[in-house]
């Protein structure tokens, strides 16, 4: 505990770190996923391939995608970019299965009733699906974002430091103190975002609070 | 005036939903389409906005053919009510109301007011416009899907099966609104049933459909009654079995109107 406290400032710029090494993949990655996903739904044949496409993506290992990228890129070696691609690459692998399960959720007669008021498709996309889509989308988000943060603890072995620091530094020094208050601070941010993306979900889909409604 | 030209639908998987189907659906009136489930009566509804696009022959409206319309514009001219009300379940009573008139491009202010007078008209306390409608019954669900079909005071409504899904007496009471919306509106109004009571209540023109959309009769519903074309239409409204055949039956000096089963039906004036 008092190490804790003693070294309180440095486990804030480290958990600052992780925060936006994690939160700016999980963004990314929802964005990036969306138009994939739905384009995964509406073609059959060729949803199919792009879907095994995410999951092969997923399963490639971290560490070597950390260390392809830059040869890739010509980012530098300790560049922290390097890990917001990697994580991002993940985050869409993930995500994409969601999204197209998300859009796939949306009732069918709901979106013939928008196409009859007269909505364009567009209009009947971004107005219509998406927001339908949202239960679904959160959910994928929760579940990527606990992931990436976790994920997200391997930086320090490219010398990009964040939370994961106090792991490899706490075993290089025989250290358990510091592993544990590593673990520990992962949870809680993780827990932290997630609240964060539940109250997201609440503001953006009042609907869904009411009593009685679907 | 709403006229099919040999209109015939087959769909991609290679369903011949309807096969060669001409009509005039007079403006001002109310025109029933009625006939079993799958013989066609949505996909010849859905031609009117081009939700289908028939493979040959045309629909015109007031001598336009519809295909020469973006179809995008054509849909938020024609009011359209569906069966289990077609609501978005994202968005509050008075802003689905309100959907044709936004899709339009009126202000948001002036869609608003106009959704809550839509609401009145088709009898909806005001109390439910900022709801969901998932917090709605099936019936109040069923009138703001009125209400959204006549906010944008279209000419033409289209109307699938929109009290199918209500209990009985929901469904009578709606029934005896439309009529009267009607007589004050005046809308071309085709709607679609396969309840040949509700045609009948409601049709100044009935057709009655056999599969494929075919054309069994077209008439009034006194017409129809009168004389039906065939077995298949006299069995269809129920002639067969004397559903329809009243007698008079002489009591106390007043003559009274009974049913084929001897149910008093009423009194003759
Ligand atoms: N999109 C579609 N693709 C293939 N077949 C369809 C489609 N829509 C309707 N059908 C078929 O066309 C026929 C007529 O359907 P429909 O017009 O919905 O009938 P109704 O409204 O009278 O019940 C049915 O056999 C139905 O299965
Ligand atoms: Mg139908």
């Amino acid at each position: 505990m008092t190490w804790f406290f003693d070294n309180l400032s440095y486990i804030r710029e480290l958990a600052w770190r992780h925060l936006w090494l994690s939160v700016i993949p999980v963004v990314l990655g929802f964005v990036i996923a969306l138009p994939i996903g739905y384009a995964a739904r509406r073609w059959r044949l060729g949803g199919k391939t792009l879907l095994s496409l995410a999951s092969v993506l997923y399963t490639i290992p971290s560490l070597a995608l950390l260390i392809i990228i830059p040869g890739l890129l010509g980012t530098s070696f300790l560049d922290p970019t390097n890990v917001l691609i990697v994580l991002t690459v993940y985050a869409v692998a993930l995500m994409v299965g969601t999204a197209a399960g998300a859009f796939g959720s949306v009732s069918e007669s709901v979106v013939d009733a928008a196409r009859a008021s007269g909505y364009s498709t567009w209009q009947r996309i971004v107005q219509v699906e998406l927001p339908l889509a949202g239960p679904v989308l959160l959910a994928g988000v929760r579940v990527v974002s606990v992931s990436t943060v976790s994920l997200a603890t391997i930086a320090p072995l490219i010398g990009v430091s964040n939370l994961g620091s106090l792991f490899t530094d706490g075993f290089q020094r025989y250290f358990a103190t510091e592993i544990i208050i590593g673990i520990l601070c992962v949870v809680v941010l993780a827990l932290l975002l997630d609240v964060l993306w539940v109250l997201i979900g609440r503001l953006t889909m009042p609907w869904l609070r009411v009593r009685g409604s679907r | 005036m709403i006229e099919y030209r040999s209109v015939a639908k087959t769909f991609p998987d290679g369903t011949e939903a309807v096969h060669d189907f001409s009509l005039v659906l007079p403006s001002r009136s109310t025109t029933v389409l009625v006939g079993s489930s799958g013989c066609g009566k949505t996909t010849l509804l859905r031609m009117v906005n081009r939700m289908v696009d028939p493979s040959s022959g045309q629909v015109l409206i007031d001598d336009a053919d519809v295909a020469s319309r973006n179809p995008v514009e054509l849909r938020r001219s024609i009011g359209y009510v569906m069966q289990h009300s077609g609501l978005l379940p994202h968005r509050k009573v008075v802003d689905n109301v309100a959907t044709p008139l936004r899709l339009g491009g009126v202000g948001r202010r002036d869609a608003r007011s106009r959704a809550l007078a839509a609401l009145e008209t088709v009898g909806l306390d005001p109390t439910l416009a900022d709801r969901y409608p998932g917090q709605l019954s099936g019936g109040q669900q069923q009138r703001v899907g009125v209400a959204r079909g006549l906010v944008a005071d279209p000419n033409v409504l289209l109307m699938d099966e929109p009290f199918g899904a209500v209990d009985p007496i929901v469904r009578a009471e709606l029934q005896q609104e439309l009529l009267h919306l009607q007589r004050d509106l005046g809308k071309t109004i085709v709607f679609v049933t396969h309840d040949i009571e509700e045609a009948f209540l409601l049709g100044d023109q009935v057709v009655i459909l056999r599969k494929g959309g075919e054309i069994a009769q077209v008439g009034t519903p006194a017409q129809i009654l009168a004389d039906p074309a065939d077995e298949f239409v006299r069995s269809f409204v129920g002639l067969d079995r004397g559903r329809r055949t009243l007698r008079i039956q002489e009591v106390d000096g007043k003559r009274v109107v009974v049913d084929a089963d001897g149910r008093a039906a009423g009194v003759l004036a």
